[in-house]
């Protein structure tokens, strides 16, 4: 049972569907795989970017332009489609992307070689990307008409009985378990969670590494980006305002510790799937506005609570013969 | 060095007047101030002021703001517009306080002075010309939807925050109007904080929730954008109907899918055309702004002047098919 408690992973399973469980009684048709199927594709965007964001905390940073930047490369990739809707998707998705990780870069550039800490770092260069947005657009939207049929369907093809969206957020999953199981670097993202100094004798370079994962979840954000504008058909400076927050939630729910570290792939996912069941939920169970937002904040805590609860380290013993000396008389 | 910029401006533009002299004087000069040039929401108005003049005859519309939309660049207008010795001066406001000196300077000079949209502080105009008003925009919410629903449905209203105050209003409005619409049930109000995707998973919860919804009514530009993409996702064009506030740029595309039959925003043509039409009764002396006044504004009818000076021009304009693509160039 012990053992069983240790595997987080489970014990957001059985919290899902345990609260599905509770869902469908109150709205049965929650429960139908059909709504399975849109609560995951709803979820798919925000576990993409709980997979990024999963990297920066691990190698002890954070990552709060990640909304940011998503409503950037989005803008761009929503104004670029509408001035040229030539640009076939395969190129525009790469111009996105590439955006993303550049801008993902800056943050990971600012903190490897000016070592200036990444809450400090993000939070300003998340207001810079929000700003660029509005110099961009001069704050006029990009509107539903103006974006070409192929932008929009694209997300939304349903391809053996899932919508695109879906298929990219497993695969951007897949591509996860194989970085974090498979490569050196992912492996490094762990070391230099757990202990910066010893990586630095194992020859794995901290500063570097943490320039990876910025990249990366800039990588994430962009393609995110991407799926957010055309899955709502809307882009303007303030879209997924506040997402952040959401993103290190999900992160949080999903077991990987904010003091770095600890984390797993199926973690970041659940956690996010934790959140869209939450986030779908409650507008058909009937509670009040105010309501929800003590709910989620609630479920946020508890899961902290909970983390703090396993993650905390017995005193390691050192010296065995001091302990029985003391002992013993 | 803002005093020193304006005295530059009023310069300039005094040595302009006498050097071009003032032939037209006979006519009533009424300046259309905007908070900032080349926004088509304001062009428009102007449109709809050369509307007013034309059918007015004697009036000559001078269509004027600063390039950048800031209270400091809008009293330099205002001072050079005194030193034109223009008769009124109908003003779309940056700031409701900061302008207030400059244009009781203008009243000072025997210039009309009223403000429309963006409202001034009452020291500083006549009257405030509002587009519309909080019980116009509760019921036409209703009407909206009604009006597509001859024998009556369910309809929600998706708004923004729990906590917005012009939302909660027209909300609360249009829940007095309800009984005056036979067999239009509310059956629900939503919240989707202003937010896409909230919205869209609000949206999506009425439709799972309600089967037999017939309209959504969104009083909000985020809201009802992401409800209509709600419910063209999920297939029920034709079955729901989302309506409520936007502009016609964010909506030409759901109106042309079908997915929203029609909406609702003020026309800045009719509401340039009414401040012109206020600007010269008031200017020429056929009528005066204290409360409970009525002032004829053409074709759009007739405003009464409330509470502080203010009067609400109409019903918000619908816009649907027929003529969202024409006003969706404007804003």
């Amino acid at each position: 049972m012990k053992a069983l408690l240790k595997h987080r992973e489970l014990i957001l399973v059985a919290a899902i569907a345990v609260l599905i469980g509770l869902i469908s009684l109150r709205f049965p048709a929650f429960i139908a795989p059909r709504n399975m199927v849109r609560v995951f594709d709803d979820t798919s965007i925000l576990a993409i970017l709980a997979l990024g964001q999963m990297l920066v905390i691990l190698t002890r940073c954070i990552d709060l332009s990640m909304a940011a930047n998503l409503a950037l490369c989005g803008m761009v990739m929503a104004m670029l489609n509408a001035a040229f809707p030539g640009i076939p998707m395969p190129l525009l998705l790469a111009v996105g992307i590439s955006l993303g990780a550049g801008l993902g870069a800056i943050n990971g550039l600012l903190v490897w070689k000016l070592d200036i800490p990444s809450i400090v770092v993000t939070l300003g260069t998340m207001t810079i990307f929000r700003g660029s947005i509005f110099l961009l657009s001069s704050g006029q939207w990009v509107n539903a008409h103006q974006m070409s049929d192929a932008f929009k369907a694209l997300p939304r093809a349903v391809m053996l009985g899932l919508p695109v969206s879906s298929w990219i957020a497993i695969a951007v999953i897949g591509l996860f378990v194989l970085l974090m199981s498979r490569t050196p670097l992912g492996r490094s993202f762990y070391a230099v969670g757990v202990n910066p100094t010893a990586s630095v004798y194992t020859g794995i370079d901290v500063g570097r590494t943490r320039f990876f994962a910025f990249t990366i979840a800039g990588a994430v954000a962009g393609l995110a980006g991407y799926l957010w504008v055309a899955r709502y058909a809307v882009a303007y400076v303030d879209i997924a305002g506040g997402f952040e927050l959401q993103i290190i939630a999900a992160c949080v729910i999903g077991g990987i510790s904010i003091a770095g570290g600890i984390g797993t792939v199926g973690g970041a996912v659940l956690g996010a799937l934790f959140l869209g069941v939450v986030n779908n939920a409650l507008p058909v169970i009937n509670v009040s506005p105010f309501a929800q937002m003590a709910i989620s904040g609630a479920v946020i805590v508890i899961a902290v609570i909970f983390n703090a609860r396993n993650e905390r380290k017995k005193g390691r013993i050192i010296l065995k013969k001091a302990e029985k000396a003391e002992v013993a008389p | 060095m803002s005093l020193v910029k304006s005295l530059i401006a009023t310069t300039a533009l005094t040595a302009a007047m006498f050097s071009f002299a003032a032939p037209a004087q006979a006519q009533t000069r009424i300046a259309l101030l905007v908070k900032s040039l080349g926004n088509g929401f304001f062009e428009a108005a102007a449109r709809g002021a050369e509307e007013a003049a034309a059918e007015l005859g004697d009036v000559e519309i001078i269509y004027t703001g600063p390039t950048e939309p800031t209270a400091e660049a809008q009293i330099e207008v205002i001072n050079a517009l005194i030193a034109q010795q223009v008769d009124a001066i109908a003003i779309s406001a940056n700031d409701p306080d900061a302008v207030v000196p400059a244009l009781q300077r203008a009243m000072d000079r025997g210039i009309t002075v009223i403000s429309w949209d963006s409202g001034v502080a009452p020291e500083g105009r006549a009257m405030h010309l509002n587009p519309s008003s909080n019980e116009l925009i509760g019921n036409t919410i209703i009407r909206l939807a009604a009006d597509h629903l001859p024998e009556g449905g369910e309809v929600a209203i998706l708004s923004a925050t729990a906590t917005a105050t012009n939302q909660n209003i027209w909300i609360e409005e249009a829940r007095k109007v309800l009984p005056e619409y036979e067999g239009i049930d509310l059956v629900a109000v939503v919240y989707g904080d202003d937010l896409s995707d909230k919205s869209y998973r609000e949206a999506q919860g009425l439709m799972q929730t309600y089967p037999n919804l017939d309209a959504i009514i969104a009083p909000t530009t985020v809201g009802i954008v992401a409800a209509a993409q709600a419910v063209t996702d999920a297939g029920k064009i034709g079955e729901i109907n989302v309506t409520g506030l936007a502009l016609p740029s964010e909506m030409a595309g759901h109106i042309h899918s079908g997915a929203s039959q029609s909406f609702a925003i003020w026309n800045p043509i009719d509401l340039g055309y009414s401040a012109a039409y206020i600007a010269h009764a008031l200017a020429t002396g056929e009528a005066t702004a204290n409360e409970g006044d009525i002032i004829g504004i053409g074709r759009v009818g007739e405003v009464m002047i409330g509470e502080n000076g203010e009067a609400a021009m109409s019903d918000p304009f619908t816009y649907d098919a027929s003529n969202v693509d024409e006003f969706a160039e404007i804003f």
